[in-house]
């Protein structure tokens, strides 16, 4: 049962070929790109979408901060495409691998903190102790200060993972009872179907929710430190 | 554009041969074939897109179809059905 459970999170193969590969980037294809002045409808609205969320997000931003507009949006729309294709039946989520999660986070977070480090030192090293800090707590709250930033990486890729990979978790088994309960008791099948419509739209939601929860962090985490 | 047989050889003078005559040349065929026949209606975009969708859901059903033989019920004796590596 545990197994069967599991499957759907492993890395796909094709003929012993891993083609987790292609599953990356086939988002891709659904982003077209047009070099004409009036485009159709499927390309405007993209482009709606990607001005929308761009002016949302980087508003907040100085210069420096602005430069990172086409990393931040390129993010947003990766980890949106992808947890939302994951939705579909017996596809693969790229992003309920930690793996994948932990190669996003820590390099974004990283490029935050070298940044503040390289153009403003000081302000860099003021994160380290809150302002009013009595002396007494001083080295105690350096060494929390220092946790916490270390923590940040870690917990932007683990939240991502876990809400994806519970939710995948979650409509599986509720699935599976439907399944069983339909020869059993059919009133109760249609009561855990409801359910997992509703858990459905529930994760349409998480998908998209996550992937702008994510991007904000890091877009967070750059404002601290331009 | 009419062109008659006996106009030919003066209508090919007319052409542009320089480099950037050559390659508007084919922009402009291209947009000709594109407006013809790929972008003829707007509903097409939207057929094209499910089909993506259903083909990607197809092709990951391939790649599991093996684990999900086991979960499938099949009879073990005659008249007994049960459902092995469900859940």
């Amino acid at each position: 049962m545990n197994e069967n459970l599991f499957a759907s999170f492993t890395t796909p193969t094709m003929t012993g070929l891993p083609i987790v590969i292609l599953i990356i980037m086939f988002p891709s294809i659904l982003f077209p790109s047009s070099n004409r002045l009036i485009n159709n409808r499927l390309i405007s609205i993209q482009q709606w979408l990607v001005q929308l969320t761009s002016k949302q997000m980087m508003t907040i931003h100085n210069n420096k901060g602005q430069t990172w507009t086409l990393m931040l949006m390129s993010l947003i729309l990766f980890i949106g495409s992808t947890n939302l294709l994951g939705l579909l039946p017996h596809s693969f989520t790229p992003t309920t691998q930690l793996s994948m999660n932990l190669g996003m986070a820590i390099p974004l977070w990283a490029g935050t903190v070298f940044m503040g480090f390289r153009h403003k030192t000081k302000a860099a090293l003021a994160h380290f102790l809150p302002q009013g800090t009595p002396i007494f707590l001083i080295p105690m709250l350096v060494i929390i200060e220092t946790i916490s930033l270390f923590i940040q990486p870690m917990a932007l890729a683990v939240r991502l993972t876990a809400n994806i990979t519970a939710g995948h978790l979650l409509i599986h088994l509720i699935g599976g009872a439907t399944l069983a309960l339909m020869d059993i008791s059919p009133s109760t099948a249609l009561i855990t179907f409801i359910i997992l419509i509703l858990l459905t739209i529930l994760e349409f939601a998480v998908a998209m929710i996550q992937a702008y929860v994510f991007t904000l962090l890091v877009s967070l985490y750059l404002h601290d430190n331009t | 554009m009419d062109v008659k047989i006996g106009e030919l050889p003066s209508w090919k003078v007319m052409w542009d041969f320089t480099p950037k005559g050559i390659v508007g040349a084919f922009q402009r065929g291209y947009c000709c074939y594109y407006d013809k026949y790929e972008q003829v209606c707007q509903c097409e975009e939207r057929g094209r897109c499910w089909g993506f969708y259903g083909a990607y859901v197809l092709f990951n059903y391939c790649l599991s179809c093996k684990e999900l033989k086991c979960e499938r019920p099949h009879k073990h004796h005659q008249g007994e059905t049960s459902v092995d590596g469900a859940l």
